[in-house]
């Protein structure tokens, strides 16, 4: 079995246990890898203890106490209808957890499949499955996303199903490349001889040997994912009214923005850690595993 | 190089054939049809079933694919749904909007993000490196719609030094010309709307530019660190010539480009960033008509736009690539 050593500089390295320790060590040395890791934990925990963390319902009004400002009690202040700015927050972060699930994984099965397929068969199946990766590239991404919701119909669902779909080239670009120089190695030619099926190939050997770059690859298109949903629902096409989702929030704080700043500039700066939070991540895994 | 301009013209034509078939079948998929929003839930079956024939939505779907390509390729993507103007003229209309602000933005971001770069990558691992490095990480994880709003918040509500949103203020016009109110001011001579357009296109032309200057800012760190190890960058030094005139005349020159492809790619970006930026500042361009089209399920509309943006799209890519090649001889021979 091979490992990802692909980057390390030392060829006396004794083995795979070797090298990934030796890298983790080197990942925990960065200061970005701590700070990218702490934000994305924190958002994590957030998701799971949000009701715990807040005594408001997220979707509830409060008529007596609509557009305060942040005053004990209501630590971001209340929107339009009286909720807890904070719980909306903190409640986003659950559908922003919800669009990397949908959204960054249909973008890495589907990509992933694509392009294990395009790079393992090659020939007629590769050209039709990089034609249909150009086409999906001449759009810009949001103008394809909009183009797939305007399908679809406007929801925070479909919006996930339209970012993942944008997001798909990026995985299959990525896995048949690994999956053509792979498939000459002699382990997978030997794999082969033995009689092993292609899709067990592919899932067995081809797939862990492409495990590093997909993860990094994921991490930044985590964040990434997270702008772009909220994006897609700040302009009506992705959740609707009450969900609490950031981008949705930001829509609601722009008609209230010039008496009720708060309201739109907690949920951005909400995005804006968490996005820079797994960009941190995603950068420092990238330098450190692919020998960077 | 004719050749080569050739051949990766001739690898746009299943492209578009596929953009088409994308944008058509997308439009078919959707539920309800085209005949019951026209005329609304209380039209009769008999009314329907005339209307669907008269549109020719009876037909095979592969009937219908070739009328709407047939069409689409004299210009003809039929009339809005809710303005009866044709679809492609009222695209066109708002497209200058659009690339006026791309213009601007990509303007900002090289004008800033080339000195930026280059004063990181002189001094690699330096306070000033260390620090454009955080800011363009911030840079890049930033919501636009986020920032955009800020601005507005900061700069035109409680600094009022510009407006909050539109194109021109009130009392003030231009006759179109291009369509871009800044230059169609310009051509005219009317100093007045002039000012008042550039005031207009700062905050969304600064919005729009973040990531394109952030990303701009790192590559061409990248590539100034790069070029200050090589081999013609000491001997230029061994020579005997100025820091600035080695940086600026060698190690900047052949750095270019990486820049060059990164601008060009960014242009895509920018027209994604639009959508966002011109819902913000509210803005008549092609972005904002999309948005408004697909809420108001307004096909038509939206076909012609994403058509006319996909194959803007993959001609400012055809452009890089060749531009590419011409300054990098060896990419045409592969």
């Amino acid at each position: 079995m091979t490992t990802t050593a692909a980057g390390s500089a030392d060829p006396a390295a004794a083995g795979a246990g070797s090298t990934r320790s030796r890298q983790l060590r080197r990942l925990l040395r960065k200061p970005n890898f701590i700070i990218g890791s702490v934000i994305v934990l924190a958002f994590l925990l957030v998701t799971i203890l949000a009701p715990v963390l807040t005594p408001y319902d997220p979707t509830e009004g409060d008529f007596l106490s609509t557009q305060l400002p942040p005053v004990l009690g209501h630590p971001l202040g209340t929107d339009q209808y009286g909720r807890d700015l904070l719980t909306r927050v903190l409640y986003g972060s659950r559908t922003a957890l919800l669009a990397i699930l949908v959204a960054d994984g249909i973008a890495l099965v589907a990509g992933s499949a694509l392009g294990l397929a395009a790079g393992f068969y090659g020939g007629a199946a590769d050209s039709i499955i990089m034609r249909v990766v150009d086409v999906l590239l001449a759009f810009p991404y949001l103008l394809l996303a909009l183009i797939i919701v305007a399908a679809l119909g406007p929801s925070l669902f479909n919006a996930m199903v339209a970012i993942g779909v944008v997001y798909t080239p990026q995985y299959a670009r990525l896995l048949r490349g690994k999956a053509l120089s792979i498939r000459q190695q002699e382990y997978v030619q030997s794999a082969r001889a033995l009689g092993a099926r292609d899709v067990r190939v592919m899932l067995r050997h081809v797939l862990p040997n492409s495990a590093v770059p997909i993860l990094v690859t994921a991490t930044l298109q985590a964040g990434t994912v997270i702008v772009e949903t909220a994006g897609l629902s700040f302009l009506g096409l992705g959740a609707q009214p009450p969900t609490p989702d950031w981008g949705a929030i930001l829509a609601d704080g722009q008609s209230y923005f010039l008496t009720s700043w708060w309201i739109a500039t907690f949920p951005g700066i909400a995005i804006l850690l968490v996005v820079l939070g797994f960009n941190l991540v995603g950068d420092a895994l990238r330098d450190t595993l692919e020998g960077g | 190089m004719f050749q080569y301009t050739a051949r990766r013209l001739l690898q746009l034509l299943p492209v578009i054939i596929g953009v088409s078939l994308l944008v058509f079948f997308a439009m078919h998929v959707l539920p309800g049809d085209v005949a019951t929003l026209l005329l609304g839930d209380r039209a009769t079956k008999q009314q329907l079933v005339d209307l669907r024939h008269q549109l020719g939505l009876d037909k095979p779907i592969w009937v219908q694919y070739w009328a709407f390509l047939t069409s689409a390729l004299r210009g003809d993507f039929g009339v809005s749904l809710r303005t009866n103007h044709p679809a492609l003229a009222m695209v066109l209309e708002a497209f200058p909007v659009t690339f006026q602000l791309s213009l601007a933005a990509l303007v900002i971001a090289l004008a800033a993000g080339l000195p930026l770069g280059v004063l990181a990558g002189v001094r690699p691992g330096g306070w000033l490196d260390n620090g454009l490095l955080g800011v363009s990480l911030i840079g890049v994880s930033m919501p636009i719609f986020w920032l955009g709003l800020m601005l507005i918040l900061v700069f035109g509500a409680h600094l009022n030094w510009f407006p909050i949103g539109g194109v021109l203020d009130i009392g003030q016009s231009v006759h179109r010309i291009t369509g871009m109110p800044v230059l169609d001011a310009a051509l005219e001579g009317r100093w007045g709307a002039f000012d008042s357009a550039v005031r207009h296109l700062v905050l969304p032309a600064a919005t729009l530019s973040t990531i394109p200057l952030a990303l701009i800012t790192r590559i061409t760190r990248a590539e100034v660190v790069g070029a200050l190890g090589q081999d013609y960058v000491r001997t230029a030094r061994a020579k005997g010539l100025r820091e600035r005139g080695v940086v600026v005349r060698h190690a900047l020159r052949n750095g270019m480009i990486p820049v060059v492809t990164v601008v060009g790619l960014q242009f895509g970006l920018l027209l994604s960033g639009a959508v966002l930026t011109e819902t913000i500042f509210s803005l008549p361009g092609l972005g904002r008509l999309m948005v408004d089209s697909i809420l108001n399920r307004d096909y038509p509309v939206v076909q012609a736009g994403a058509i006319v943006v996909a194959l803007v799209f993959v001609v400012i890519n055809l452009l890089v690539d060749i531009s590419y090649a011409y300054l990098d001889p060896r990419i045409r021979y592969q």
